[in-house]
């Protein structure tokens, strides 16, 4: 769990106050926090003056709108057709005897959560994933250890 | 089978001086810039195939001071990536179409709806976007354009979802009528065109109507750009005159052993080997928003078929039943056929809840699950089965 503080107000004074920068400032705590907390959509709702149901609607209805607790690392490994012909599977193994979690877990230390997702528009260097916002593709199961051992080694 | 090579066109990621084009666009009238688009025969690049020249004629007639381009950036169809890489090469021309777009309809702001999953591209996207403003303002347009970005809904691809999200709400589909051209986004008329459509606007403008007309055939003219995956010893983006058969396109880009080629992504159609040779990749035959995939015959068709319906039973938004219920049924459905729970005849059953989805679906989403059903189910029943 975090603590939102003044994130909400930062993001409110950025993008304004109406309805249509709830995207964006939901958008901006998860930039930040990584997921969405009970709190922060509280306080999401009191800043525009709309009702926490309705703040909670919208963002659920988003996946990378998380209201589940999340790492500070979200692997997103592409499930489609073709990524899942050439090798999704092999990743998947990889980075959960890695990371020691399964598919839709974190780590106990909430630096990674892994979760499978819709095609992310990289068919042509398939499999492909996401960590956080940057795409990493042609993956081999060399390489998938090489990036992740990167990010071990950030925190 | 004669072999005929593919006739490769460089309009969308030709290097164009944006400035002249645009200059010449700002001198001209609304209508003239409507017409020469409507004279092309241009159709939406995204899937539909709604004629962009008539999209804009519709619009431009709505009198309303505030108007809107959108731009849909939203590329989630599975085996679709041409738009990305539009972007992530010429974002100046997409910026240009969407000032072109609305200079014909009358229109001040421009809004780009990019996908969550390509938020990685926005700090290059935003710096292009900061010195693009500057240069039409030079030329004497007031038009600005703003970005926004999605969080990993497929259906916010759907224009009326897309309106939806925009304004901060879940992105479910609305009721149409009243159609995006009289009250789209905030209400206000809008035409909403998909990437490559705006480019390829643009590209009209400074080659002229006539040449880009003698591309394509004539339910499908000019060319279009194609995302290439699945077992192709050649994966990629390329850029083909309209027009050629799928058996054209296989001896192209197929690996010698393909069986199947999914034209159109998920809710595309599945054309298999024994009607490649007469089946025609264009609105005449299989449309396609750009997808093109290609399975050998080492592949499952119900694996294939499995994913798709798996993909769309997440994806739909949930509001309407035929949707919501009929994906999930679907899933369920070839599972029990699969494991020999049901005769093989529920098959025909599962068609005609595809068929009912087609109909009662609220939006295109759930409209096209029954095409790769249809399409996979009657061409590889065996492979379903068994």
């Amino acid at each position: 769990m975090y603590h939102v503080g003044n994130l909400v107000k930062e993001l409110s004074d950025k993008h304004g106050r109406s309805r249509e920068s709830l995207m964006p400032i939901l958008q901006g705590i998860v930039e930040r926090h990584n997921y969405l907390t009970d709190e922060a959509m509280v306080e999401v709702a009191k800043e525009l003056d709309i009702s926490a149901a309705d703040v909670y609607g919208t963002a659920s209805f988003y996946t990378f709108l998380d209201t589940k607790v999340r790492g500070k690392y979200v692997i997103r490994v592409c499930k489609t057709i073709t990524c899942s012909m050439k090798g999704k599977g092999e990743i998947i193994q990889t980075l959960e005897d890695m990371l020691k979690i399964k598919v839709g877990e974190t780590t106990a230390d909430q630096q990674f959560s892994l979760i499978e997702t819709n095609c992310i528009g990289w068919c042509h260097k398939a499999p492909a994933i996401l960590i956080n916002e940057i795409p990493y593709t042609e993956l081999t199961t060399e390489k998938i250890v090489e990036i992740i051992k990167g990010y071990m080694q950030k925190k | 089978m004669e072999k005929r090579g593919l006739n490769k066109v460089d309009l969308i990621f030709e290097k164009v001086d944006s400035k002249e084009v645009l200059t010449k666009a700002y001198k001209m009238k609304s209508d003239e810039i409507i017409q020469q688009v409507l004279d092309s025969g241009l159709k939406g690049r995204g899937g539909a195939g709604f004629p962009t020249g008539l999209k804009w004629k519709y619009t431009a007639a709505v009198k309303e001071p505030e108007k809107y381009i959108v731009c849909n950036a939203d590329e989630g169809e599975p085996g679709t990536f041409k738009d990305r890489e539009i972007l992530d090469k010429v974002a100046y021309k997409v910026y240009g179409g969407m000032v072109i777009a609305g200079k014909a309809i009358g229109a001040k702001h421009g809004i780009v709806y990019l996908r969550g999953e390509y938020r990685f591209l926005l700090p290059q996207l935003m710096k292009e976007l900061e010195s693009f403003h500057k240069m039409i303002d030079g030329i004497g347009y007031d038009f600005k354009i703003n970005y926004c970005l999605g969080s990993g809904a497929y259906i916010c691809g759907e224009e009326s979802a897309l309106f939806e999200s925009v304004e901060g709400g879940r992105g479910e589909p609305r009721n149409k009528p009243p159609y995006p051209t009289t009250s789209g986004v905030f209400g206000k008329p809008t035409s909403i065109n998909n990437v490559e459509t705006l480019v390829t606007a643009m590209m009209i403008i400074r080659h002229g109507p006539e040449s880009y007309s003698q591309l394509g055939t004539k339910d499908s003219r000019g060319s279009k750009v194609f995302s290439i995956s699945g077992d192709t010893p050649t994966p990629g983006i390329f850029e083909l005159e309209l027009g050629m058969s799928v058996q054209e396109f296989v001896n192209e880009f197929g690996d010698g052993d393909t069986k199947a080629v999914q034209v159109g992504g998920a809710s595309g159609f599945c054309v298999p080997r024994k009607k490649f040779a007469y089946t025609v990749i264009g609105f005449e035959g299989v449309p396609t928003g750009g997808s093109m995939k290609l399975f050998n015959s080492s592949r499952s068709m119900y694996n294939v078929l499995h994913n798709y319906l798996d993909f769309f039973a997440e994806e739909s938004c949930g509001q309407c039943t035929p949707c919501r219920v009929g994906c999930q049924q679907l899933v369920k459905g070839v599972e029990k056929v699969k494991k020999g729970e049901v005769k093989s005849t529920y098959l025909n059953e599962l068609l005609k809840l595809a068929d009912t989805m087609k109909v009662a679906s609220k939006c295109g989403l759930g409209q096209s699950v029954g095409n790769a059903f249809r399409t996979i189910v009657e061409n590889f029943r065996e492979e379903i089965i068994y």
